[in-house]
């Protein structure tokens, strides 16, 4: 029943967080080359989402004639399906245990001593997610092949070509971070990170960073690697031919993917809802007591600071997006393939040979 | 009832069941190399559950084989499939009879 | 109880989608059926105390393997089966081995139930990484070992079937495309 109302919670909290990005996407791009985005509907444009929303609801649903009905059906579905499955591993924030839980109604706080702030704590949460992701490629390979379409096929094809060699990139940028925190539990990858001397991982794992980082965009198909929906190369790729509700689901699957692979960043290398310093500088306050791990102003605290981190990472991704060009689609896969991966497994041997003659 | 070791034994022998027939019944040489996979995943529930109720990590090491296996058989016969296509245009198996008589 | 009503549930749920692998003759439903079925037994290893099987399953058979089949299937362009006209007799074959197969396969379920019965140990955990690990890099070298030349043989050999169409072959494709066009009009 508890975790019923926890997945609700995080539930709304990807959307909202998913939906607002999209209005800053736009506001933020609209920055960067010269002019204002949205600002129309609500103060500075913030009511824009729901408006889109209505838009996307109301807009004509066309099917096309000569497409498989039922996987063009399945795609979109899939696609949110995976996007969203991640959600359910991430650590939003430290365990609350301070608190005594009986004032809640209906006995429900009985026999609660902590509160913990993940909804599952899988023992292989890294495994996990990249499972997800991996099944992810399949609603937009289905997408691109059911529509019966030249565009949308050729976008398919590629953008699921794309993904998959740059999967292999990702999982290998992790294993040095892995290897380092001794665990595939991303709690347990936290902790590893407070308790070593470097705070967080992307100071001995800069390497490992800027590899997932880059395998990141290219999962997500995002500049500089969407060649496969760029408006101007194949129409719209695989989702040439969706309209309305389900090109709505397409669209959030992509930004909910954003979400993910800057969670999972922001866990690995930037040591998730860990302030390093925060604890001290409560002692040095005199502010020990309301916090310090455990308290429910510290989960506070560190939970604003891994939202913050996170729109720190969706940021990046829209100036990237706004500054840099896009790669060929060849050009984009020998980088894959024989720059990032090798790059990457270059990591893996370094992180060995120090962690091997650390532990000597 | 509660599920105990002789259920999931009875699961995977419906599943291999299921996989074996489907090689017989199917035409197309992909059809045929995804029973096959069915019926190595049937074994891998067998040896996940004997795994379990005998509390031995051997079981579960095997099926960590067995998957490399299959990755390593997928990416060869799918090689062989593309390259037989190529050929004839067709991966009906039936069509890929020249040593016969 | 909520481990028996999920255990029926993913059981029913694999079940239903090998019959409906086979029963498909368009291969691309097949793929479908065939990932459907790999979630649902990844969902029984997680009820089994096997996490990590679990995940590596998702990731290797539903995320890569079939990600390489439904890629062929696509690429190739696949109709769907022929019916099996010439060689009526494969269906009797197939129904017969399957009966046979389910005969045992109840023979099996009916000895384990009557055998003493042996439940899980519920606090031996042997499915976490760590436990995998330690027993894959110091008891099973070996196998591991074997299984990365095993891989690498596979890499080697995929890499060569699958080389350039050389010319007489790429007309022959073209050819029989056309062909097919010309038909269908």
């Amino acid at each position: 029943m508890v975790y019923l109302v926890a997945v609700v919670i995080a539930f709304q909290m990807v959307l909202m967080i998913v939906a607002y990005t999209v209005l800053a996407e736009r506001k933020v791009l609209g920055w960067i080359q010269g002019r204002i985005g949205p600002n129309r509907v609500g103060p500075w444009g913030l009511l824009q989402p729901f408006a889109d929303l209505l838009k996307f609801i109301f807009k004509e649903d066309l099917v096309p004639d000569k497409s498989t009905k039922f996987v063009y059906f399945l795609a979109p579905l899939v696609a949110l399906t995976c996007a969203l499955m991640p959600m359910v591993v991430y650590p939003f924030g430290p365990t609350i245990t301070t608190i005594n839980w009986n004032f809640l109604p209906w006995g429900l706080g009985e026999g609660i001593t902590q509160l913990p702030l993940t909804i599952a704590r899988i023992d292989v949460g890294v495994l996990y997610v990249l499972g997800i992701t991996s099944v992810g490629v399949y609603g937009i390979a289905l997408a691109g092949w059911s529509s019966n379409s030249k565009y949308s096929l050729m976008g398919g094809l590629r953008s699921s070509a794309q993904m998959i060699s740059y999967e292999l990139a990702m999982g290998a940028s992790v294993l040095g971070v892995v290897m380092l925190a001794g665990s595939l539990d991303l709690t347990q990858i936290i902790n590893a990170q407070i308790n070593s001397p470097f705070r967080w991982f992307i100071i001995p794992q800069i390497i490992g960073f800027i590899v997932f980082l880059i395998a990141a965009f290219a999962e997500t198909n995002r500049v500089p690697f969407d060649l496969p929906e760029a408006e101007t190369e194949l129409v719209a790729g695989f989702h040439t031919e969706y309209s309305a509700l389900k090109f709505a689901l397409f669209f959030m699957a992509e930004y909910v993917n954003m979400f993910t692979v800057s969670v999972m960043c922001t866990v690995l290398f930037l040591g998730g809802w860990y302030v390093p310093g925060l604890e001290p500088l409560a002692r040095f306050l005199g502010l020990g007591e309301w916090i310090h791990h455990g308290t429910i102003v510290y989960a506070i605290i560190s939970h604003v600071a891994f939202i913050g981190k996170i729109c720190l990472f969706l940021f990046f991704y829209i100036w990237v997006r706004g500054t840099l060009p896009r790669f060929r689609f060849d050009q984009l896969m020998n980088f894959g393939w024989k720059f990032l991966l090798p790059l990457a497994l270059l990591n893996v041997i370094l992180t060995i040979v120090v962690v091997y003659f650390l532990n000597r | 009832m509660e599920p105990s070791l002789a259920s999931y034994l009875a699961l995977s022998g419906i599943l291999f069941t299921i996989g074996a027939t489907g090689v017989i019944f199917k035409r197309n040489a992909i059809g045929m190399f995804m029973c096959i996979e069915l019926m190595l995943n049937a074994v891998n529930l067998t040896f996940v559950a004997f795994s379990r109720y005998y509390g031995d990590v051997t079981g579960q090491l095997f099926v960590f084989m067995v998957m490399s296996v299959a990755a390593a058989e997928a990416a060869v016969g799918l090689g062989i499939i593309i390259a037989f296509f190529r050929n004839r245009l067709s991966i009906d198996v039936d069509d890929a009879s020249l040593m016969k008589n | 109880m909520a481990s028996t009503v999920l255990f029926y549930l993913f059981a029913g749920l694999a079940i239903a989608s090998g019959i409906s692998m086979v029963y498909h003759k368009n291969p691309l439903y097949s793929a479908i059926s065939l990932i459907g079925v790999f979630v649902a037994l990844s969902c029984i290893y997680v009820s089994l105390a096997a996490p990590f099987i679990a995940a590596v399953q998702i990731l290797i058979y539903a995320g890569a393997i079939m990600v390489l089949v439904v890629f062929v299937i696509m690429l190739l362009n696949l109709d769907e089966d022929k019916p099996l006209n010439r060689l009526r007799y494969l269906y009797f074959v197939g129904g017969g081995l399957g009966l046979i197969l389910l005969v045992q396969t109840f023979f099996v379920f009916y000895a384990v139930m009557r055998a003493p019965n042996h439940p899980a140990d519920q606090t031996k955990m042997v499915g976490r990484t760590l436990d995998l690990g330690s027993a894959m890099y110091s008891q099973y070298l070996l196998p591991v070992e074997i299984v990365g030349v095993l891989l690498l043989m596979a890499i080697i050999g995929a890499v060569i079937l699958v080389r350039r169409l050389s010319q007489p072959q790429l007309e022959l494709v073209i050819e029989h495309e056309l062909e097919q066009e010309h038909r269908k009009r």
